[in-house]
């Protein structure tokens, strides 16, 4: 955006932002919302606390181990999908039923089957995660063109050879948005696992602040959040545009 | 100079069953035969009791209007489809999928968008398993030969569409396989192109000893590219007609569009074809 002709960088309306939350956190309206600079001040004494370390690397690993079932099965299981009707028959109602469904209602029944732990919270990331990864996969290798699925015959492509070199590079573009959307999904399924399964990692940290009205901690942490799933999507994003730029000609 | 074939045109008519010996004067040998060809969709024929020759070394060309299955033959002689009975033989040997000995070029290239020229002309190649070396080693010998030398480390979205079918056909030539399927290769590609094309094709069929079978839709294509040309008609399809051009190929690439034998049979092909257009 450019004003009076100054070219301004991109999210600088962040700052706009920024000073409306210190003017009303200076007016003393509410509690509930402290300064905005005394947030920050309070992020970077808190950032590295050995409380907030723990946090982030308990939700760090839940996340990743999340995200990794979710990728690592969904790609797979979409491809296939996109491939052979009969799975996809057997599988597209579950799948779109529970793309849709309110998963936090579930929570409760994982605690039931899988305990309290660690297991629960990255089990719910996966379930999160991996429903619009598998759509995804699927509608990638569903818009290949059937010639290049004659050509791979036609030159003797092996199924394993036409599933590494052909299906899965010819679907990537739509894989990698599916993947960005589920790491987003994920970001929340780790939050909620946290928060409802067993009080850890940052969902101990917010239940922590807010319980004990440690508003400034509250937001901080909440800010780091936010920033670090941003810059993740922002990251996958980026990805996806340098695989796409071959998906616009193909 | 009229070297191969008789001095006129041979026009054979020919019911689909039978007499079909003569039709094909002069080599005793045919690298693919099919022979009593059907291919039903449900209720739907696209192809009923077919049997057609294709003479080694040459050009056959298989013309028809649309519909009238003329890819469909061609992709069961590919093995990409199966037929609902009959059989094709190529060398002697039954058809029953894909196989090394044909290679096919295909209308709307089929390249890998994401690989460079040199691998998707060594792609045959790399799923035989051929040592990547070796491989680009011929994969650069066929570019040249095709024409797009200095483009090997381009990706197909940066060339012209006629560029890309080059690819196509070079990727083709590389796996040296004795026939090539081409479905409608240049039908994607501009006027002035195609032209080109045409006449380059002419040379290879001459050059390279390999057995050409082309799907087209244009009159003036097949009559110019054609050895043999098989006109396929529709409801039942099958073959109506096969004309063997005479020798006016051998006048050189500039004269074969005015000679007189040449554009007598666009207008037979026309008379025959005209009543199935709609």
């Amino acid at each position: 955006m450019k004003v009076y002709g100054y070219h301004l960088p991109a999210m600088s309306s962040l700052i706009l932002w920024g000073i409306l939350w210190e003017i009303v956190g200076r007016s003393g309206l509410t509690f509930f919302i402290p300064p905005f600079s005394e947030v920050i001040g309070t992020l970077f004494v808190i950032i590295g606390t050995p409380a907030f370390i723990k946090a982030l690397s308990e939700t760090a690993y839940a996340f990743f181990a999340g995200v990794f079932f979710a990728v690592s099965i969904g790609i797979p299981v979409g491809i296939l999908m996109g491939k052979n009707r009969l799975i996809d028959e057997l599988l597209l109602p579950w799948v779109n039923m529970f793309l849709s469904a309110p998963l936090t209602a579930l929570v409760p029944v994982l605690m039931v089957l899988f305990g309290f732990g660690m297991k629960s919270i990255i089990i719910t990331t996966t379930l999160f995660a991996i429903w619009i990864i598998i759509l995804n996969a699927r509608a990638g290798v569903r818009q290949i063109d059937r010639s290049m699925v004659e050509m791979a015959r036609s030159f003797g492509a092996k199924p394993l050879d036409a599933f590494f070199k052909i299906y899965f590079w010819a679907a990537l573009p739509e894989i990698l948005g599916g993947v960005r959307i589920g790491v987003i999904r994920g970001v929340k399924g780790v939050i909620i696992g946290q928060l409802l399964i067993s009080i850890v990692g940052f969902g101990a940290l917010f239940e922590l602040y807010s319980t004990n009205f440690l508003m400034k901690h509250f937001w901080a942490v909440l800010i780091v959040l936010f920033a670090m799933a941003f810059a993740l999507s922002e990251v996958l994003a980026y990805l996806e545009r340098r695989v796409a730029y071959y998906a616009a000609k193909r | 100079m009229r070297i191969f074939f008789s001095k006129g045109t041979t026009v054979v008519m020919s019911q689909t069953k039978g007499a079909f010996a003569k039709a094909d004067p002069l080599s005793g040998e045919n690298a693919v035969t099919a022979h009593k060809i059907s291919k039903s969709y449900g209720d739907v024929e696209a192809l009923k009791n077919l049997t057609l020759e294709f003479p080694r070394g040459q050009l056959t060309s298989l013309l028809g209007p649309s519909g009238c299955g003329k890819t469909t033959l061609l992709k069961i002689i590919a093995g990409l489809l199966d037929p609902t009975s009959g059989e094709v033989k190529v060398n002697g040997k039954t058809v029953t999928g894909p196989g090394p000995d044909r290679a096919f070029v295909f209308q709307d290239f089929a390249l890998l968008p994401w690989a460079s020229v040199i691998r998707n002309v060594a792609f045959g190649l790399e799923l035989r398993g051929m040592a990547k070396s070796e491989r680009e080693a011929i994969a650069a010998k066929y570019i040249r030969d095709v024409g797009l030398a200095g483009f090997e480390k381009s990706y197909p979205h940066e060339l012209s569409g006629g560029m890309r079918q080059r690819v196509g056909l070079a990727r083709a030539l590389a796996v040296d396989a004795q026939v090539l399927l081409m479905d409608e290769p240049f039908s994607a590609v501009d006027e002035q192109t195609r032209r080109k094309f045409q006449e380059d094709l002419l040379s290879l069929v001459q050059n390279e000893n390999k057995t050409f079978i082309f799907v087209t839709h244009s009159i003036e294509e097949a009559v110019y590219v054609s050895d043999q040309i098989a006109i396929l008609l529709p409801r039942p399809s099958r073959v109506h007609e096969i004309i063997r051009p005479g020798g006016f190929r051998e006048k050189g690439v500039d004269n074969i569009r005015r000679d007189p034998e040449y554009l007598d049979i666009v207008d037979e092909i026309w008379a025959s074809l005209r009543s199935y257009v709609e």
